[in-house]
């Protein structure tokens, strides 16, 4: 009789745990995820998401599969957690460049700094007279959509010579493209120079174009596509197939918009307005539209990233002395505010705001803002507290 | 002809296969009950058995489980897994020289490794030469790892993902003891082959002193010439417990090679206390150890490598029925708990001066059922907290796992 008790306790408790969902951690709410694929991807390109997804975050690089032999991080999800902004732990560094017409320190390493070397290596310093920024890794999320914007959106929403008087002017940042980049088709160029669009100061083409660049740069690993060693400037062979670069780029295009959470609530409500009405969204422009993409789910699609994709004056207090492409030193393009209230999660539960990472808070960030900003800046001071509050919490929704 | 020849050998050799497994011809090594057995004596303090009067015998343990976990909402389902099956063979070559080895097949087939092989030589009780393939006695589960000794399916985190067991390595030492009433001191002090630079510089993305296990050719060449020494002393009271301090440490990278000098020499260190007890009455068994490691990395290389480390775990086993069950006369139900802490990196930021994360704390309660005392049947349930480096908010994993671990 016995056996047969400490049995059927065995069992009641095997059983009592197994049926425990509460016992097994569930997946966060979807709209507090910056990672996953934007819904629809056929089976086959949920696979391809995978292997992107896999090299993107589980690929760490070393001495062995070609890290370095200078470097910043040992793999994209260093820079990345979760699909987020990065932190000043691996802020990237970039020199020698002022005007458009270049870097003039590329034989000295330029553009940008490997801070950190293999054993045995020494790793870059800046060069004496090369002014420098530094850059703090933005999201990854909803990257696809963006590049799907079309020149002409983005042309629409450029106003170089601020014919409407609002004090914003806004200019896509016009550059010529490396060879293994093929142009869209509805591309609009100008003197051979095609408009870019992803990074601090819009100087990535696309996320072809931004991904061998991480690699080369952020890594040190060569490709068919870069197949220059930032250790000693020569060509050697590729240490990434084409096939894994091509994966992380679908992973890319394919990761979800940030999802807003709260928008019913109140203050959420009041926040957007006053976001609007103190003119923030002359350039974190609410809304933008897809064009067609053979990736059904991102074709022909109306999304809300909160940028305007081109490059404003942001005053002399964010002027780094350092540009890339045909930027000027004090502009920068409009982050992308979507999956904003989401950053602490990526960066270590605070946030690291602008593009150095020196705003530690939304509205240090928003106090930051001068040139073009300015106005808007101004408005938001004579907020009162609640109002301000009311904003900051519509942002943290994003 | 043919045919008759080979109909007579099998026949002959049928029978001889008959004999080996005819249990009258096999005997049992007598195993110490003195209640004075301490870590280092684990690697005998196992069954054998002994064909006749053959000088060899041989023993071995098994691992399979069934686990499922989920981190985060995301499950790879249901899990069956033969974790280790491994294989002792030991030979007493003389009065005083005796040889033992372990062969472990991890993971079905995937990994296959000489665990221990050594030659032991006693001189006196206090002092014993050793040579060969040894584990190195960092802590106390290196040496002391069986599965059916414990009753938790994973093994501990903090010595298998921060300290590198099992870890073994070729080369030499001594080691002795020293009885008293109530009391025994043991020492053990080893030379051997040691680390590589892949403990930085590898796919975990953290500093790994496990990675170096990849290195197979340590045992037959040193990484870069220098020994890496490992030493131990313990104390063990009859009513009180065993206390265990040791120190590993020595050069991890290949500073020179052909005579040109590559990198400035870079010492591991580690430091590990290892405490068991079992508590009067209650009977409850204590089972604790804690390491910190110290690696010189390079201030030019990156922060995702740890440059100091600590963790440690601790086992309560709780024996709560203890009585025959299903013919077995000395089964004993236990409940078991185990706490685990790793922090793979201590330390701050240099460009923030925040925390520095990359840490995990686990939870562990369990059932165990033994039949006899080197059969395990075992039912856990983990929970996990992991950090990432910059201390975002953790994965959280955790489920179940049902296992069995004998000896044979």
């Amino acid at each position: 009789m016995q056996k047969f008790k400490i049995i059927l306790v065995i069992v009641l408790v095997i059983t009592g745990l197994v049926a425990c969902e509460k016992m097994l951690p569930q997946a966060p709410p979807d709209d507090e995820l910056l990672d996953g694929p934007v819904e629809g991807l056929s089976y086959e390109q949920n696979r391809r998401f995978l292997a992107g997804d896999v090299a993107f975050n589980d690929e760490v690089f070393t001495s062995q599969t070609g890290l370095g032999s200078i470097f910043v991080a040992t793999s994209c999800g260093s820079c990345h957690a979760g699909d987020g902004k990065g932190h000043p732990f691996t802020t990237l560094t970039r020199f020698g460049q002022t005007d458009s017409t270049g870097n003039q320190f590329l034989h000295l390493g330029g553009p940008q700094l490997q801070n950190r070397a293999l054993p045995g290596y020494l790793p870059e310093t800046i060069p004496a007279g090369a002014t420098f920024s530094k850059f703090t890794p933005p999201a990854n999320t909803g990257l696809g959509f963006l590049e799907l914007v079309s020149d002409a959106d983005i042309l629409a929403m450029a106003d170089p010579m601020d014919s409407d008087g609002d004090g914003i002017s806004g200019v896509p940042n016009y550059a010529f493209l490396p060879s293994f980049i093929t142009p869209v088709a509805n591309a609009i160029p100008r003197n051979g120079k095609y408009i870019h669009r992803f990074g601090k100061k819009a100087a990535a083409y696309n996320l072809l174009h931004q991904t061998v660049n991480a690699y080369n740069q952020d890594i040190g690993i060569t490709s068919t596509f870069e197949p220059k060693d930032v250790y000693t400037g020569q060509n050697i062979d590729p240490e990434v197939s084409d096939v894994t670069v091509q994966n992380v780029v679908f992973y890319l295009q394919t990761l979800k918009a940030p999802v807003q959470r709260k928008q019913n609530d109140a203050d959420v409500i009041a926040g957007k307005s006053i976001f609007i009405q103190s003119g923030c969204e002359s350039c974190h422009k609410q809304s933008l539209k897809t064009g067609f993409s053979s990736i059904t789910p991102l074709s022909n699609k109306t999304f809300h990233p909160y940028t305007d994709l081109l490059l404003h004056d942001m005053g002399p207090g964010l002027d780094d002395g350092y540009t890339e492409g045909n930027a000027k030193t004090a502009e920068w393009r409009t982050p992308p505010l979507w999956g904003l209230g989401l950053s602490p999660n990526s960066q270590g539960g605070q946030y690291f705001l602008m593009h150095d990472g020196r705003a530690k808070s939304i509205e240090e960030a928003i106090i930051l803002h001068g040139g073009e900003g300015q106005r808007s800046k101004n408005n938001f001071q004579q907020l009162s507290s609640a109002e301000k509050q009311k904003l900051i919490k519509f942002l943290e929704s994003l | 002809m043919r045919k008759i020849i080979t109909i007579l050998l099998l026949a002959i050799l049928s029978t001889a296969s008959y004999s080996q497994i005819d249990p009258v011809l096999l005997r049992k090594t007598v195993r110490d009950t003195s209640g004075m057995i301490m870590n280092m004596d684990a690697v005998y303090n196992r069954p054998f058995l002994q064909l006749g009067k053959l000088p060899v015998a041989l023993g071995g343990y098994a691992e399979a489980n069934y686990q499922y976990l989920q981190e985060d909402g995301i499950t790879e389902g249901h899990q069956f897994q033969m974790r280790r099956l491994t294989l002792f063979v030991s030979s007493s070559i003389a009065k005083r020289i005796k040889f033992l080895s372990e062969i472990e097949f991890e993971d079905g087939t995937k990994e296959i490794n000489i665990e221990f092989a050594s030659v032991d030589f006693e001189f006196a009780p206090l002092l014993n030469l050793r040579a060969g393939v040894v584990m190195n006695p960092i802590g106390a589960f290196n040496q002391n790892h069986d599965g059916p000794k414990w009753e938790f399916v994973d093994r501990p985190i903090s010595a298998t993902q921060m300290l590198p067991a099992t870890w073994s390595n070729v080369g030499f030492g001594i080691f002795g003891k020293k009885y008293t009433k109530d009391w025994v001191y043991a020492y053990e002090a080893y030379l051997t082959n040691g680390f590589d630079d892949k403990i930085i510089d590898n796919a975990e993305n953290k500093t790994f002193l496990p990675a170096s296990k990849e290195n197979k050719d340590r045992f037959e060449e040193s990484f870069n010439g220098s020994p890496l020494f490992t030493g131990k002393v313990a104390v063990r009271n009859r009513n009180i417990g065993e206390l265990g301090l040791s120190y590993m440490g020595g050069i991890y990278n290949k500073y020179e090679e052909d005579g040109l000098e590559l990198d400035e020499k870079r010492k591991v260190n580690v430091y590990a206390v290892d405490f068991n007890t079992t508590l009067p009455k209650l009977n409850t068994y204590i089972n604790a150890e804690w390491a910190w490691v110290n690696v010189n990395v390079p201030d030019t290389y990156t922060e995702q490598f740890g440059r100091k480390q600590q963790g440690g775990f601790i086992d309560f086993v709780q024996p709560v029925f203890k009585k025959p069950l299903f013919g077995f006369d000395k089964s004993v139900i236990n409940a078991a708990l185990r706490l685990e802490y790793v922090d793979w990196n201590k330390g701050t930021f240099k460009s923030t001066g925040g925390n520095i994360s990359d840490e995990l704390f686990s939870i562990v309660p369990a059932i165990s059922w033994r039949p006899t005392a080197q059969t395990v049947i075992r039912l856990n349930y983990r929970y996990n907290w992991q950090k990432d480096i910059l201390g975002n908010p953790p994965a959280k994993l955790a489920g179940f796992q049902f296992g069995v671990s004998t000896y044979f």
